[in-house]
């Protein structure tokens, strides 16, 4: 499957892609001020820049093979869709437990807890149908989405 | 093939999915003694407190059998199986016949023989029926002793709370949690609970329970006398091997399996509670009554059912739990003894938070996260990899530690993997 894959060479640490995670995961998807100044609580990015001067990279969801957040779960919410690959939680059914940030070998997961308590992840803009934003906005193409 | 399944839970659910990875298209017959669409059972304390309807229990879907071809019996209890002639007899006086059957069938409550249950006002808590009778009773004002401190008891002791019970939790040990939590944290989460109006009576244990056909109260080793209109136990949980005593299967403390979690009887394979699987960091057999376990072993089972040659490694001991929004993460061994062992300490008592990461010869073997658990399965993933991290050993405990202190190639092999992480 297309995965998300930071060039840690190329990347400056300028947080946009988490900017626009924001934005992608907000009700005002083509207007970023909107996203920022009007949805409160605004949501979480689902992708952790990591920096250490002179090194930054862009960390989110591997959407692994095997997935052991899927099979940590307590409820069923963090599933592995079996067709295209992505793991997705249903936040309907997540009881913000924290079992599967328990289980995720890259720390991908972070907590929800601005309403009922979920785990909230990259879901590689899944509902968007085509690249996911971080990668369409990385000013120094630090981020690909391809296929290895 | 014509594969039988007997349980509806977290080992059970994985081998319809591990069957089906593989094969599609033959039998699959459940069975459970519990009339119930398979569950999630760690929520029957949010069930209790009113948190989770029935429906946002269910651990798959509601059309999960039909989806995976699997033929239920729900409600039946399994009374007998016969190895040779490869069948289980059910309590309806049906016998169902298997070419390969797995054994889920979990845990049951550890029941001391001075606590009778036969009492009215004595539950366990580990099925949704459970807490469906303590709901009768737990009024608001009403008052409970709950016995043991571990992860069930108090789960109890929190749905219980919120609905306004008067709760006492009496634990033999001298500290809550004392198998995933280390004195220290221990006492951070006990105040936490008292916070809470949860009262405890620590290093002691409950010699008799009080009243006639009902129960009245206990009276604790240490002298005392606790009034009270029901009683929870919690002490633990066994191994529920009921179906396997009189086979030839070999049963230690749980049943005995090996890395395809197959049993020593060609064809009965075990996962989950009820089994004994390997643990990475003890390396040895243990049972690990926990639910990642009981999945992934499931998981594993069914794929070896149907004909690939898969190994499940082992696990180990973790656990992501809180009670009232105080979170911790902890796994493997929490409280080295020996020399052996080194332990990374930080407490910080003014915001409630504390990490240890225990170590031998430069490999984690451990660690608690309480109230700080972010990224906690970096840590999670270390263990199971057996990686030493000399390299960055000072980090571990900072609070952004993460790839980034990780050395560059062994960052970018992760991270460029692709996605296995095995
Ligand atoms: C209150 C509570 C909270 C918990 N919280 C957590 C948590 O936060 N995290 C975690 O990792 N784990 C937790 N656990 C443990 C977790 O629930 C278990 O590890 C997990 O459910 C084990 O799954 P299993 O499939 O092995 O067996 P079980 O869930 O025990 O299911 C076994 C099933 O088999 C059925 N059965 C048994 N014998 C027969 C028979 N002869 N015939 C027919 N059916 C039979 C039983 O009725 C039962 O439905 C919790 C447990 C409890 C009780
Ligand atoms: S959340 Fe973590 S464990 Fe789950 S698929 Fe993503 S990277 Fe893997
Ligand atoms: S926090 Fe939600 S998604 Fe994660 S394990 Fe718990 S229920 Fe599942």
């Amino acid at each position: 499957m297309k995965r998300v894959y930071a060039k840690e060479e190329y990347c400056v640490g300028c947080r946009v892609c988490e900017v626009h995670c924001i934005v992608a995961h907000s009700d005002y998807k083509n207007d970023i001020v909107k996203a920022f100044k009007k949805q409160n609580p605004r949501p979480l990015p689902r992708i952790l820049v990591e920096e250490n001067r002179p090194i930054s990279f862009a960390l989110q969801c591997r959407h692994c093979e095997d997935a052991p957040c899927t099979k940590a779960c307590i409820t069923g919410a963090m599933q592995k869709d079996p067709e295209t690959g992505v793991v997705t939680n249903e936040e309907s059914r997540c009881v913000g437990c924290w079992t599967c940030i328990l289980a995720c070998p890259y720390g991908a997961i972070s907590r929800n807890e601005q309403g009922k308590k979920v785990a909230s992840k990259c879901d590689l803009c899944s509902d968007l149908g085509y690249t996911p934003a971080c990668v369409k906005n990385c000013p120094n193409n630090a981020l690909v989405f391809e296929e290895r | 093939m014509n594969y039988v399944i007997i349980g509806n839970s977290a080992a059970a659910i994985g081998a319809v999915e591990g069957i089906r990875q593989i094969d599609k298209e033959s039998p699959i017959t459940l069975i459970s003694d519990e009339p119930y669409h398979t569950y999630s059972r760690p929520l029957i304390s949010y069930y209790l407190a009113g948190k989770v309807s029935q429906e946002k229990m269910y651990y798959r879907k509601e059309d999960f059998y039909r989806a995976n071809q699997v033929e239920t019996i729900l409600g039946v209890k399994a009374t007998g199986l016969n190895t040779a002639e490869r069948s289980v007899s059910l309590a309806d006086g049906r016998s169902v016949g298997y070419d390969k059957l797995l054994l889920a069938t979990g845990g049951k409550p550890f029941v001391p023989p001075n606590l009778d249950m036969s009492k009215q006002g004595m539950y366990s808590f580990i099925k949704l029926d459970d807490v469906k009778a303590v709901q009768q009773v737990a009024k608001p004002g009403s008052k409970t002793v709950i016995i043991g401190a571990g992860l069930i008891g108090l789960k109890a002791a929190e749905g219980l709370a919120k609905l306004g019970v008067d709760i006492t939790v009496v634990e033999l040990a001298n500290r809550v949690l004392s198998a995933i939590l280390d004195e220290e944290a221990a006492a951070f989460v006990q105040r936490n609970l008292e916070e809470h109006n949860v009262k405890f009576e620590l290093n002691t244990t409950v010699e008799e329970i009080l009243g006639g056909d009902k129960v009245s109260g206990v009276s604790l080793k240490n002298g005392k006398q606790l009034d009270c209109d029901f009683v929870i136990v919690a002490i633990g949980v066994v191994p529920n091997t009921d179906l396997a005593k009189g086979t030839d299967i070999v049963i230690n403390r749980g049943i005995v399996v090996d890395e395809q979690m197959e049993t020593n009887v060609p064809g009965v394979y075990a996962a989950g509670d009820v089994s004994e699987g390997y643990d990475l960091i003890y390396q040895a057999q243990r049972v690990l009554p926990i639910l990642p376990n009981a999945y992934q072993q499931g998981e594993n089972a069914g794929k070896n059912m149907a004909g690939e040659k898969s190994a499940y490694k082992g696990g180990f001991a973790m656990n992501a739990i809180g009670f009232f929004d105080y979170p911790m993460i902890t796994a493997g061994i929490i409280k080295p003894e020996g020399d052996e062992f080194e332990s990374l300490i930080a407490s910080d008592p003014a915001g409630k938070s504390y990490k240890k990461i225990v170590l031998r010869d430069d490999v984690i073997v451990g660690f608690i996260y309480l109230n700080k658990v972010d990224r906690a399965g970096i840590i999670t993933g270390l263990i199971k990899e057996q990686a030493t991290v000399k390299a960055f050993k000072q980090s571990i405990l900072r609070d952004d530690f993460g790839y980034i202190n990780f050395p560059v190639t062994e960052r970018k092999a992760k991270m460029l993997k692709g996605g296995r992480t095995a």
